[in-house]
């Protein structure tokens, strides 16, 4: 009787493995609606589906507010998912003081490691979690200024000094600057309408305007590219939507590329069973260029054409 | 909804029970809607979580936020009270003023708390039990605590007069008290408890954010009206009490939008604005409803 038992379960075990697959639940909480983070959530589910894993997507949104943000993780507990993915750096903490038990893996998270949800780049400590940096390479951001802007003295910026992503940044791309002799102006704002008013502040002040991966400024990017167009000042940003929107050029992210990349090393623990503490903080190294000539005569540059052959979206 | 879901509802509702408590003080009894609320939690926030990574005890940063938030809501008070400026613009302007206060407190807009200890860590390691049922328990004891000192504060001479200045501000007055010292201390008191609020909060979620205050003073009015809806206003005692759970179904209404699949009618998770739009409308119609309905039933 009990041979037959337990070649029963043997059976059924080769089965299930054979046949069925295991069907993994993967749930993913998300700070708000924001094209950058929907793409990245887009990009996980297609790469998991391009692998063949069959997976229930569970998507939790906490339309920016905390505590619905809190909530949230207690939602994803109940599910009891193989891998929980975590948009942005409030959600990712949040799963994190929580969650200790399951696999965990952020994305979009500029500043890890002041976020606190690993000890260092290299490993997260042993702990259940690991993810993806969204960080700006401010020395590719610099390099492109200075390849649109040869002679460039001061670089202009616009931030909202609220925003955990723009703080980093801020900081990086005073260091770069630094290290070739060129000065930063700061503008800073705490809401989207107060874009024209920090751009007209920077006009005379700088030979360039930057602006970061700042969500508040670029929600209301149009009006700085009206202050740089009347001004002939350049305006150069680091999200490739902002140039269809009337910045000069950008080396950007590709938030679905990041979403594609975020969505193996999620593959990595369901499948292959690897371990978030052991696993490094990963970067996109893969960056894209788009320009915009339109911009670029508005605003008075003539953008050199190894610049332009770069691109890989030219708009005319 | 899952019993974790439910569990995590209830903690929620715990963990903004002393700011809906103190919604209920400023809107209701003082009749000062103080929007003061949506810059005192993450003041109380920042604060705990400053004092936290600087060495001092999870506790004692609790009563630090608290009395930040005591300050933050006096100088709403005052602009009021002193310089005639309108209660609501006056609670804008501390609430604005706050924003940029905190930045300074933190250095940082975001400031973390994973792997410090904090009071929710320290409850759960005493208890022994799961983290999902302690941390509710803990934030309920910390709610009723406060809940009992209020009613026997709100039975004391100086209680009363609070309680009198909203009701009849002229009846107080000519009693002999200053109702302008009273506004200055209830607003005060409001927001302490308010930031004790958002250093719980911190120390649950585990960091302190700048923007963590945005769309409190509307979930902590939505809970004071479902409260009372719910659980009545007869008594003070009752009143309090009702704040506080009305609070925590004010969560669990959102852990159902949250959670909720109609069969084939999928909501999406954009859709969470709307449904709490209309939990709270339907809030606020309940009790007329259930008038008319008493009335028909009479005849």
């Amino acid at each position: 009787m009990k041979k037959i038992l337990l070649l029963m379960v043997a059976v059924l075990l080769v089965a299930s493995t054979a046949f069925a697959g295991k069907k993994y639940v993967v749930s993913v909480t998300q700070i708000v609606e924001h094209p950058a983070l929907d793409a990245m959530r887009d990009g996980v589910a297609d790469r998991l589906k391009e692998k063949g894993i069959d997976f229930t997507y569970n998507v939790h949104n906490a339309q920016n507010n905390m505590a619905n943000n809190t909530q949230i993780v207690s939602q994803i507990i109940g599910e009891q998912p193989d891998v929980i993915v975590a948009i942005a750096t409030p959600g990712a903490q949040a799963c994190a003081q929580k969650i200790h038990d399951r696999p965990i893996v952020f994305t979009g998270v500029t500043d890890p490691v002041t976020a606190g949800l690993v000890k260092d780049l290299k490993n997260s400590g042993g702990r259940n979690i690991t993810g993806m940096s969204d960080f700006s390479p401010l020395d590719k951001q610099v390099a492109l200024i200075r390849e649109i802007v040869p002679n460039v003295k001061t670089i202009g910026i616009i931030y909202n000094s609220g925003e955990p992503n723009s703080v980093p940044n801020l900081k990086a791309l005073k260091e770069e600057a630094a290290k070739l002799g060129i000065n930063v102006e700061e503008a800073t704002i705490s809401n989207s309408s107060g874009v024209y008013q920090a751009a007209k502040s920077l006009v005379g002040r700088c030979d360039v305007i930057y602006v970061g991966t700042d969500n508040t400024v670029v929600s209301a990017i149009e009006s700085a590219v009206k202050v740089c167009e009347d001004n002939r000042l350049p305006l150069i940003v680091a999200d490739v939507d902002s140039v269809a929107r009337g910045a000069i050029a950008a080396v950007a992210v590709d938030y679905y590329k990041m979403g594609l990349q975020t969505g193996d090393m999620v593959a990595r623990i369901l499948v292959d069973g690897a371990k978030p503490g052991d696993m490094p903080v990963e970067f996109l190294n893969d960056l894209n260029l788009h320009v915009n000539l339109k911009a670029a005569q508005a605003m008075g540059v003539t953008l050199p054409q190894s610049v332009v052959d770069r691109a890989v979206k030219v708009i005319r | 909804m899952t019993l974790y879901a439910f569990f995590g509802a209830i903690e929620q509702g715990f963990a903004y029970g002393l700011m809906v408590i103190g919604v209920y003080l400023t809107f209701r009894v003082l009749d000062f809607p103080d929007l003061t609320v949506d810059g005192s939690l993450p003041l109380g926030a920042a604060v705990s979580a400053v004092a936290i990574t600087s060495g001092y005890s999870p506790l004692l940063s609790i009563f630090m936020a608290a009395g930040a938030g005591f300050l933050a809501g006096m100088v709403t008070g005052v602009l009021n009270t002193k310089f005639k400026i309108l209660h609501l613009l006056a609670s804008i302007l501390t609430m604005i003023a706050l924003y940029s206060i905190n930045l300074r407190i933190m250095g940082r807009p975001n400031m973390a708390l994973l792997g410090q200890d904090t009071v929710v860590d320290w409850f759960n390691g005493f208890t022994g039990m799961l983290p999902q049922h302690s941390t509710p328990l803990l934030f309920g004891l910390i709610c009723f605590a406060v809940v009992f000192v209020l009613i026997w504060f709100l039975h004391t001479e100086l209680g009363l007069a609070f309680l009198a200045t909203g009701d009849n501000a002229q009846m107080i007055t000519s009693q002999g008290v200053n109702t302008d010292n009273i506004i200055i201390f209830g607003v005060g008191l409001s927001n302490a408890l308010v930031a004790a609020s958002g250093a719980l909060v911190a120390q649950n979620q585990g960091a302190a954010d700048v923007n963590m205050g945005v769309g409190s003073i509307v979930a902590g009015l939505a809970s004071v009206i479902i409260g009372e809806t719910v659980f009545g206003d007869k008594t003070i005692t009752r009143a309090l009490i009702a704040a506080l759970l009305g609070s925590v179904l004010y969560r669990i209404a959102i852990g159902l939008a949250l959670g909720l699949k109609l069969g084939s009618f999928a909501i999406t998770p954009s859709d969470l604005n709307l449904i709490t739009a209309i939990l709270v409308v339907f809030a606020l119609v309940m009790p007329k409803m259930k008038r008319q309905f008493l009335a028909g039933r009479s005849k």
